[in-house]
């Protein structure tokens, strides 16, 4: 088998260092042509009839991509030496190369030319490695021709044209793509052609009649080395361009080397940068640092700038982000300018393919021919890309894919191509498609190791999980659940029971799904990427297999099932009850005796009193049966039925009173009562479409459930970090700053509202105060406070200090997530952590690796910000739908003033969008005028006026300004 | 890191369960009892046994059998980098031990009491898998020294990279900083007389680890047991010339 024919390959290090590596050349690499008579073809995977096998070479690979992933392309060698050189040169374009080879209806060979004993060549001094490697290239194409001979037609593929010449001259057939792909005889193949950009220049001629067009819009990019030279003096900063997501025209870079955000304003000033790249940025003359924002958005007016109406934002993170003003009122400004800058340089690219349209335009004369084309990102953070098609008319309605290819100085857009139709603009799937992609969920079905690694169904309970000794049997506790109606994946359940003292032993008890994931298996792997279940409105994309989310792990009633239970006991009595449970004393020394974790444990219980002070806290791993699956609605039926004396009744009410006096004792602590509008859709279940719509009503049961939740995420919080300080996984919920608070400041400072914003404390006590003329008025004050502060965010403890451990909103020094296992990766982290904590297992190794704790926090925060926008993005998608067939008049609250009309939130839909007084083209004519003092948009003459928060009557109905692309318009009535 | 290719190759083109190309070389220095040259693919060892001799410092001597000495070094000019390292650290005094005792089970030293036998190694050339090159050069040398054993000790290492374990890991396998498992058998006797692991592994890969290790040995034990009887012809021959 092996051919020892060893050499040595000497390459210089970087440390100018000589290495020797052995290079074993090898005569058992076959050439994957079935119909070959010399090689072994179990591995073939060329068709046996291919009358033309490709070879391509590494920057055929590494620009046309796209072109590679559509399947009118087969047929094709993929050298191990293209293949080495791609994962050089983009890690992203190789795995997507190595998905074809490995996908088994494409017919992509990976020929290992470096290891063949023919086709291996040896550098030749004086020649380069590019030079080195075109020549292997050739001489495996040239290999091949011979080996298979003249009935197949061996075509290498290179767009370099002294490669070409030297081909020819070899006697190698040599095309480039263009010309291969042409002579295929299908035009839509030639649309995912990546274009040179020397081509560039004739095509922005073709394209655009305007004349300022041909001037340099952007300025240069400095050359690497300037730049490097530049970070290196401190007058340029590197770091991640974000672009706000709702002003495409404000982007900010973190930078490490002073410390701040630079904010860019503008598209000149960001200079072709996108979202993710990373670039070298240099500061403006301080004096610029304001003003520039009004000045930009003046000169790129002809970027429209239409609003639509989108879901009411939950958060300062799904809003948009306000800069102050000068001369609004008096609360901001002092010394609050940040630093502005301009980007000078790109260091590292981050262009993908986007999501979107074409922007409607009519079909040009001579059809069948090639068009330009503006595409449209659905994500508004990226610019309009120009594609160049021969299938316009195919493309107008579609939802379509595009990549970047370049974007030059000349052009005021980068060009691009096309890569792929996802389906017809407002269909509904297709659209949900595009929301999937656009937050970069993964919604394939889970792989085959995957499910692997799932334990053999149909699972239940064994002997053997009852005789592990830190499990203990909780069968005998009367448990029960309260979830959402038609909840499958129920990740938690209740006990409640008086005992004779008066108090109460309460536990919450958490399905124990880490007995089924173990670190470091695909499973887990898989979890933890997916990070958290994504719920749509029509379908949930699981983070865990269904068995496990809907059956093993699902605490579901009548069975019985596995728990991590957190229990708050009376000590006293504790004793009592592990007796009363005939636990025999001699079992039970054994027990204690084995696990001497366990006796500690059991000293540190105290009591929970009718009070509802829970003072200590028991943990163990569990076995329990639930005796209901309740709803929200059943719960608090039960509740209200004053006739209902049961047991699970009587639970539910002494459970639902604790829950309100811990509660109290929380806001009294100053934990925010904060507020969205939730809506919720009533789906038809045969054609998916929405048939109702409406506020999500929250009931005590709700509360109540959740009260107990946030009691035990607390509790496990103080438990781990006393554990291992360094590496507990906490939530935190930063304070908002007085900037962020400034819209909510500037609203209550127009309607005479005194609102403390010194402390989460004040703030509540203030919010509570805020009562208004009609019943709403206190909830959209709140809904208002809660859209100005930012997000709960995962972190790992060691990479902060205590004092910014706290969260804010829940006004307490430690959280963390434990009561979700099933559909939240973090809380798998957790129950890890809790288990260590109290010695029943080891931790994982990844815990020692402080980095990649970070690291999983942040892929953690990414998904889970995802998750929401997709399940926002989802439900902005079905109001369309539903609205589309239904015109609806209805009552609305104006929210924000601006200088054309004023942006409503409608209450009982929970989205928010603008209503406009004077149209686009009437703008500043000067009809209205605002009065930034009171918040209110006046008519000239006074007459008529409207002010923040009032009131007032809209229309809502779709319609079509443009064919294909359906929007809600609100109107007054 | 990819160390094993979707095509089922490793980075220096060997397949997963093969070895690289070994050499030994009987004879080395003149002037000790045995000496051999054991090299697998770039790591180069050489072994000088001497004795048995009169035991150097009484108070060592053993009544009942002899006393087995192993230095181990590496030679500065072994790897790339020319540092000079300090004599005896912690992992020469390792391996020594590791090599001593591995050799110490199949001498049969209870025919040499009150005796001494030392066995020198050297690391020419280190390019992986130096315990196993060290021990494989030993034998040799004690063969060459004709002292009585029990049988050949062969010695080789196999590694878990990428789901897949790897035999005979080169010097960039075994950065990796995966598993690395080294082997030492009897192979007549077939018994395991060495098994060290550096890293965790699942039990049930571990054994298919060990098992690929062994397969390793018993290679390595019969292409030694070719150098020794091709060496043995030769003596001959020039006796009898
Ligand atoms: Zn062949």
């Amino acid at each position: 088998m092996l051919h020892n024919k060893s050499f040595v390959k000497k390459t210089k290090g970087g440390k100018v260092m000589k290495q020797v590596r052995e290079h074993y050349l090898r005569d058992d690499i076959y050439c994957g042509a079935p119909s070959c008579t010399v090689c072994d073809s179990s591995g073939a995977r060329l068709s046996s009839s291919a009358s033309t096998i490709l070879v391509v070479d590494t920057n055929v690979v590494l620009n046309q991509i796209d072109l590679l992933e559509n399947s009118a392309i087969d047929d094709v060698v993929v050298l191990s030496i293209v293949l080495e050189e791609v994962k050089n040169k983009n890690m992203s374009v190789y795995n997507r190369l190595r998905a074809i080879c490995s996908n088994s209806n494409r017919k992509f060979f990976v020929f290992s030319n470096e290891y063949h004993r023919d086709t291996y060549v040896k550098e030749m001094s004086g020649e380069t490695k590019n030079d080195r490697n075109d020549r292997a290239i050739r001489v495996a194409t040239q290999w091949y021709q011979k080996h298979l001979g003249g009935a197949v037609k061996v075509l290498l593929v290179t767009n370099d044209k002294e490669n070409k010449r030297k081909a020819s001259e070899e006697g190698i057939c040599a095309e480039t793509v263009e010309s291969y792909v042409k002579s295929l005889d299908r035009p839509d193949l030639l649309d995912l052609l990546v274009r040179p950009s020397s081509e560039d220049a004739e095509m922005a001629d073709v394209e655009d009649h305007r004349p300022s067009k041909r001037k340099v819009i952007y300025s240069e990019h400095k050359p690497m080395s300037e730049i490097t030279s530049g970070l290196h003096r401190g007058i340029y900063h590197q770091g991640k361009l974000r672009v706000n997501r709702y002003n495409p025209f404000e982007a900010y870079v973190g930078s490490e080397s002073i410390g701040d955000e630079i904010i860019i304003y503008g598209r000149s000033n960001m200079n072709r940068a996108f979202d993710g790249d990373i670039v070298a940025v240099e500061l403006l003359p301080e004096d610029q640092w304001q003003g520039e924002k009004s000045l930009s958005i003046v000169g790129e007016e002809d970027e429209d700038e239409d609003e639509d109406v989108h879901l009411a934002p939950n958060s300062a993170d799904d809003a948009p982000r306000t800069t102050p003003q000068q001369g609004s009122t008096g609360v901001i400004n002092a010394g609050s300018s940040r630093p502005s800058g301009r980007i000078v340089g790109i260091i590292k690219r981050n262009w993908h393919s986007y999501c979107g349209s074409l922007e409607p335009m009519p079909m040009p004369g001579g059809s069948r021919g090639v068009a330009y084309a503006l595409f449209v990102s659905k994500d508004r953070r990226f610019p309009k890309i120009r594609i160049q098609t021969r299938q316009l008319e195919n493309l107008l309605d579609k939802r379509i894919m595009v990549s970047v290819d370049s974007w030059d100085r000349q052009s005021r857009y980068p060009s691009g191509h096309y890569v792929r139709t996802i389906g017809d603009i407002g269909d509904r799937d297709t659209e949900s498609e595009v929301v999937l992609i656009e937050n970069d969920i993964n919604s394939r079905p889970f792989s085959a190791q995957v499910l692997a690694c799932l334990p053999p169904l149909p699972w239940s309970v064994s002997s053997e999980d009852l005789s592990i000794p830190f499990r203990q049997d909780l069968r005998h506790l009367r448990v029960f659940s309260v979830d959402p109606p038609g909840c499958k994946d129920i990740d938690d359940a209740l006990h409640c029971y008086a005992l004779p003292n008066g108090n109460f032993e309460v536990g919450v008890h958490i399905a124990d799904v880490t007995n089924f994931v173990f670190p470091g298996t695909p499973l887990d792997d898989e979890a933890s990427q997916r990070g958290t279940s994504v719920y749509l409105v029509e379908r949930r994309i699981d983070m865990l297999p269904k068995p496990l989310t809907e059956d093993v792990c699902s605490l579901r009633s009548d069975v019985e099932r596995l728990a991590f239970s957190v229990i708050w006991v009376p000590s006293a009595d504790y004793w009592e009850f592990i007796f009363s449970k005939k636990i025999s004393t001699l079992a039970f020394c054994i027990w204690v005796h084995t696990h001497r974790f366990a006796l500690a444990l059991f000293m540190y219980v105290q009591e929970m009193t009718p009070e509802a002070d829970i003072i200590s806290t028991r943990y163990t791993k569990s076995v329990i049966k639930s005796a209901a699956a309740l709803s929200y609605v059943e719960a608090q039926a039960r509740m209200d039925d004053s006739r209902l004396m049961d047991p699970v009744t009587t639970d539910l009410r002494n459970m639902n009173s604790l829950a309100k006096k811990m509660r109290l004792r929380r806001i009294e602590r100053g934990a925010l009562t904060l507020a969205s509008a939730e809506v919720k859709f009533q789906i038809d279940t045969e054609t998916h479409d929405p048939l109702d719509i409406g506020m999500y009503q929250i009931r005590e049961a709700n509360q109540m459930v959740e009260e107990f939740m946030l009691a035990a995420n607390v509790s496990v919080a103080q438990q781990i970090l006393k554990s291992f300080p360094l590496c507990s996984l906490l939530r935190r919920h930063p304070t908002p700053t007085k900037e962020m608070l400034e819209p909510l400041l500037r609203v209550s400072a127009a309607i005479g509202l005194n609102l403390d914003v010194s402390s989460s404390k004040a703030l509540a006590d203030s919010l509570d105060l805020a009562v208004g003329g009609d019943p709403y008025f206190n909830k959209l004050i709140r809904i208002l406070a809660t859209r100005c502060m930012s997000q709960a965010v995962y972190f790992c403890s060691g990479d902060l200090s205590p004092p910014e451990y706290h969260h804010y909103g829940l006004a307490t020094p430690l959280y963390t997530h434990f009561t979700s296992p099933i559909r939240r990766y973090a809380d798998v982290i957790v129950h890890r952590l809790l288990a260590a904590s109290i010695g029943i297992s080891k931790l994982p190794s990844v815990f020692q690796d402080r980095l990649q704790l970070t690291s999983i926090a942040d892929n953690l925060n990414y998904r889970h910000r995802n998750a929401q926008m997709a399940g926002r993005a989802s439900v902005e998608l079905h109001t369309l739908i539903y609205f589309r067939k239904r015109p609806t008049d209805t009552e609305a609250r104006i929210v924000k003033i601006r200088s054309n009309g004023f942006f409503v939130f409608v209450p009982k839909y929970g989205i928010e969008g603008p209503v406009y007084l004077t149209t686009r083209a009437e703008k500043g004519s000067g009809e209205w005028y605002v009065d930034e003092q009171e918040q209110k948009i006046k008519k000239m003459d006074g007459s008529f006026s409207y002010s923040i928060l009032q009131t007032v009557q809209i229309h809502m109905e779709v319609v079509e300004p443009q064919p294909n692309r359906p929007k809600l318009q609100l109107t007054l009535i | 890191m990819e160390y094993v290719s979707p095509e089922g190759l490793r980075l220096d083109g060997r397949r997963p369960m093969e070895m690289r190309q070994i050499r030994a070389e009987i004879g080395a220095v003149s002037k000790a009892d045995g000496s051999a040259v054991f090299e697998m693919g770039n790591t180069k060892v050489i072994a000088a046994v001497y004795g048995p001799r009169e035991v150097q410092n009484r108070s060592q001597q053993l009544s009942d059998k002899a006393l087995v000495r192993c230095e181990y070094n590496m030679a500065n000019f072994s790897t790339g980098d020319r540092m000079r390292k300090p004599k005896g650290d912690r992992r020469s005094t390792e391996i020594s031990l590791v090599i001593r005792q591995t050799l110490e089970e199949c001498i049969l030293t209870h025919l040499m009491p009150r005796s001494q036998i030392d066995i020198y190694v050297q690391v020419l050339q280190a390019d992986g898998g130096t315990r196993s090159a060290c021990i494989n050069a030993a034998t040799l040398a004690l063969a060459d020294a004709g002292i009585p054993m029990r049988d050949l000790v062969t010695s080789c290492s196999a590694g878990y990279l990428n789901s897949t374990p790897l035999l005979d890991l080169n010097y960039v396998e075994d950065s990796a900083g995966g598993p690395d498992v080294t082997v030492g058998i009897l192979p007549k006797l077939d018994k395991v007389t060495l098994l060290q692991m550096d890293s965790k592994l699942p039990i049930d890969i571990l054994e298919n680890v060990i098992q690929l290790a062994t397969e390793g040995c018993k290679a390595i034990a019969n292409y030694i047991r070719e150098i020794l009887l091709e060496n043995t012809k030769e003596l001959e021959y020039r006796r009898g010339s």
